[in-house]
């Protein structure tokens, strides 16, 4: 039986994120913690995490609700319209590693923490060379007494400056990655925040020297960390494109609501075609992505074999809509959509992060022909 | 969320994709371009009365009418597989998807049973009695007249734009029943069987070079009270559920697959400077970007789907899917002459022409459909508000239609 469609249970998670979100991550919170040295609105975190909402994908043994990456992409959707700030999707991934890969002592150790809303983590594997794969990956891992030994520099780590523990993608062999959680108090850590135009993602540099982490530290097959990382960027990949579909669908309301009481000649200028038809065409290129949302969130959990294939679609072409309708929106909203102090800039700005953020849409609409094999 | 087909579906997938690869008719092409042939229209008929006695078309449709009484997961199958299995098109798509489901929805038991199996059968073809030389996206303001004689209307006016006139055998058709009522009130639905005497069709060549659609005049055509589908005088309701239907029928993604399909065939044996043209890293973009987005239109038709299971409103989905994939039809033929490079000027008559020549006609036809069926400006109006709930331009007091007509109906 086909059923393309949300149970019920995932609508009431849905709506119930909705309404939490619209009550405590308020623009003025958005604002507010852009101002923050690490940009986590703590109180929210301790409340998303009361609802489960950070342990979701976390199985029911290990203290968690043991829901999907569907589950977790209408969360996300949800963040997105809130232009939500701080390391929910970071951490997410580190939780993924440990709950595909992790070891019953690393699940034990980590899982409870990661999922209590105030330990932060998040994956670190961007270069210089800027590869969104494993060949991109040069900082060395070599074994030393009692574990590994970590030298080199990762860039663009999302919310780095907020995370307690990272999950560094480290060559350990000429054709071999190993992912390995580094702990940030570990001597030899260094992190730095990189500035972005966002105000609602922090990243930063995180700099090796020569750092030693125990042997259980490394998470997952040793020079085998190149599926488990693909698979990673695939989830985040489905991620941002699920944060980027609610963040246009706000976009929409906002400009709607705006033209429906501003007036110009003497009418609303929502009665203007002009305006209206950029309206619908907003409509009319948000609206049916949810659907390769959803696809791309089920097919990571239930098609192996195509949700590398669905998360590159989701991302590619969720990230051009989210930038496509932010900008619309400001169009619509006119001067007053180009002010600091009217809040669509946090939205405009998210959007142009989003679109770059685990690949931009050339690199997935690439990566798309070679799954074909064109 | 479950995306897997049932067993027994799946049997049923099986068996229509072994009797599709064994009936499919052979080199007949894809597009549905050049319905002027009437050796293409017979090959139409004979390919769509043997899809019904195979059990294989209007699935849905309750066994009554000709129908399987089939659910809409088995409807969907079959069109995946006519996909898949490449087939050519059907010439009565216009009765299944349009006459059909307003009949259903509004016709007398005594229509339905007289007309539903016949558009199966393909012994029924249908076209479609709309615009008018002074009415297009102001459908409303039509003014071919039906008076009521006795049991009879008498209708008198031109229809134009008609596609397929010149070989249906009926017409769906929006006459006006009151010149003084307010021209959304006086219009009633009518059913006109084509060779009622005073019908005459005039083809129209298209910019494709086909005569594809036509003038139609009425001079003094009677048509029996019985064909009146809906209540008199409020044919603007039924004809709001037809332009529905037709704008789900012209959203279809099943053409829009083929066409994608075809493209990527083409990509790939096509060369540029010296390598497949599937390899140039810009063509290789243009195709993921119109694959991204024929699979998100083929996704979010099921997830309509689901909705219509689930009976839910449907709101403005329609407008979206007709907007959308008649934009993305276009832009894929526009690709393909792109990817073809100075082929991309050959046309069917030259014979270098690469997959005969279809491309080039596509891109012209497919640019037709961004106008009919509503034009894009009217699904962006509909969209913005009937779905977004935005203000309506400001109208003059509406006048009553005979008034208009009198001024000249310059609107």
């Amino acid at each position: 039986m086909i059923d393309f469609g949300l149970s019920e249970e995932q609508e009431a998670l849905q709506t119930s994120a909705r309404e939490l979100l619209a009550r405590e991550c308020t623009p003025a919170l958005v604002r507010e913690t852009a101002k923050s040295a690490d940009g986590v609105p703590r109180p929210l975190y301790r409340r998303m995490a009361e609802l489960g909402w950070t342990g979701l994908l976390v199985p029911e043994k290990d203290g968690g609700l043991g829901l999907g990456v569907l589950d977790l992409a209408l969360v996300l959707e949800e963040l997105g319209r809130a232009a939500a700030p701080g390391p929910f999707l970071a951490t997410q991934l580190a939780i993924a590693a440990l709950v595909r890969a992790g070891t019953a002592a690393q699940r034990q150790a980590w899982l409870p923490r990661l999922a209590s809303g105030e330990t932060f983590a998040t994956l670190a594997y961007l270069e210089e060379a800027d590869r969104h794969d494993a060949a991109g990956v040069a900082l060395r891992a070599r074994k030393a007494r009692g574990g590994w030994q970590l030298a080199g520099a990762k860039l663009f780590v999302l919310e780095a400056p907020a995370a307690d523990v990272f999950l560094v993608a480290a060559r350990t062999a000429p054709r071999g990655i190993s992912l390995f959680l580094v702990e940030r108090g570990l001597r030899g850590v260094r992190v730095t925040p990189q500035e972005t135009m966002d105000l609602t993602r922090r990243v930063g540099e995180l700099v090796l020297r020569d750092v030693v982490v125990p042997r259980d530290a490394l998470v997952g097959k040793e020079h085998g960390g190149g599926p488990l990382l693909a698979r990673l960027l695939d989830l985040a990949a489905v991620g941002i494109a699920a944060d980027s579909y609610g963040g246009a669908a706000r976009v929409i309301e906002m400009a709607v609501e705006y033209s429906q009481v501003r007036e110009q000649f003497g009418r609303k200028i929502g009665s203007f075609q002009a305006v209206k038809h950029i309206a619908a065409e907003m409509v009319a290129d948000v609206a049916p992505s949810r659907s390769l949302v959803w696809w791309a969130a089920y097919a990571a959990d239930h098609r192996p074999r195509e949700a590398a294939r669905a998360a590159a679609m989701a991302k590619a072409s969720l990230g051009e809509i989210y930038r496509r309708t932010a900008r619309r929106s400001v169009e619509i909203h006119g001067g007053i959509g180009f002010t600091w102090e009217h809040d669509l800039h946090l939205w405009f700005k998210r959007a142009h992060l989003n679109e770059l953020l685990f690949g931009d849409p050339p690199y997935h609409r690439e990566r798309l022909a070679t799954l074909d094999g064109w | 969320m479950d995306l897997t087909y049932s067993p027994e579906e799946r049997a049923f997938q099986h068996e229509v994709r072994a009797w599709l690869r064994r009936n499919v008719p052979k080199r007949e092409p894809a597009g549905r371009l050049e319905y002027t042939d009437p050796a293409r229209i017979a090959r139409a008929k004979a390919w769509q009365r043997k899809l019904y006695e195979a059990g294989y078309l209007a699935l849905a449709w309750p066994k009554d009418y000709g129908g399987q009484g089939a659910d809409v997961i088995r409807q969907t199958i079959v069109n995946e597989e006519l996909v898949a299995g490449r087939a050519p098109p059907i010439n009565g798509m216009l009765g299944i998807q349009i006459v059909g489901p307003t009949l259903t929805g509004f016709g007398t038991e005594e229509q339905k049973r007289r007309h539903l199996p016949r558009i199966l059968t393909g012994e029924e073809i249908w076209c479609q009695g709309y615009s008018e030389p002074g009415s297009g996206s102001d459908l409303a303001s039509l003014r071919t007249r039906a008076e009521i004689v006795g049991d009879e209307f008498v209708v008198s006016g031109q229809k134009i734009w008609t596609s397929n006139a010149q070989y249906a055998d009926w017409m769906f058709c929006l006459v006006r029943t009151d010149p003084q009522a307010p021209k959304h009130r006086g219009i009633s639905y009518v059913l006109i069987d084509m060779k009622s005497p005073g019908i005459t069709v005039r083809p129209l060549v298209q910019m494709t070079g086909d005569a594809g659609f036509n003038e139609v005049f009425f001079d003094n055509v009677r048509v029996p009270r019985a064909n009146l589908v809906g209540r008199l005088h409020d044919g603007w309701t039924v004809a709001n559920a037809t332009l529905f239907h037709e704008r789900n029928m012209l959203a279809s993604t099943t053409r829009t697959q083929q066409s994608l399909d075809a493209l990527l065939r083409l990509a790939k044996t096509q060369r540029r400077s010296g390598a497949p043209a599937s390899k140039d890293p810009l063509v290789r973009q243009r195709l993921a970007d119109l694959t991204i987005r024929v699979e998100t239109m083929k996704l979010e038709a099921y997830r309509q789907l689901t909705d219509t299971l689930r009976k839910r409103p449907p709101g403005i989905a329609a407008s979206v899917n007709k907007l959308v994939t008649c934009e993305l039809n276009h832009d894929l033929a526009k690709a393909a002459m792109e990817v073809m490079g100075s082929y991309g000027w050959l046309s069917k008559k030259d014979r270098r022409a690469r997959d005969g020549g279809l491309w080039p006609l596509d891109y012209m036809f497919s640019l037709g459909l961004i106008i009919g069926g509503g034009t894009a400006q009217i699904q962006k109006n509909i969209i913005s508000e009937r779905g977004l709930g935005m203000p309506r331009e400001p109208r003059p007091e509406a006048p009553r239609a005979a008034a208009e007509a009198a001024s000249g109906g310059s609107r």
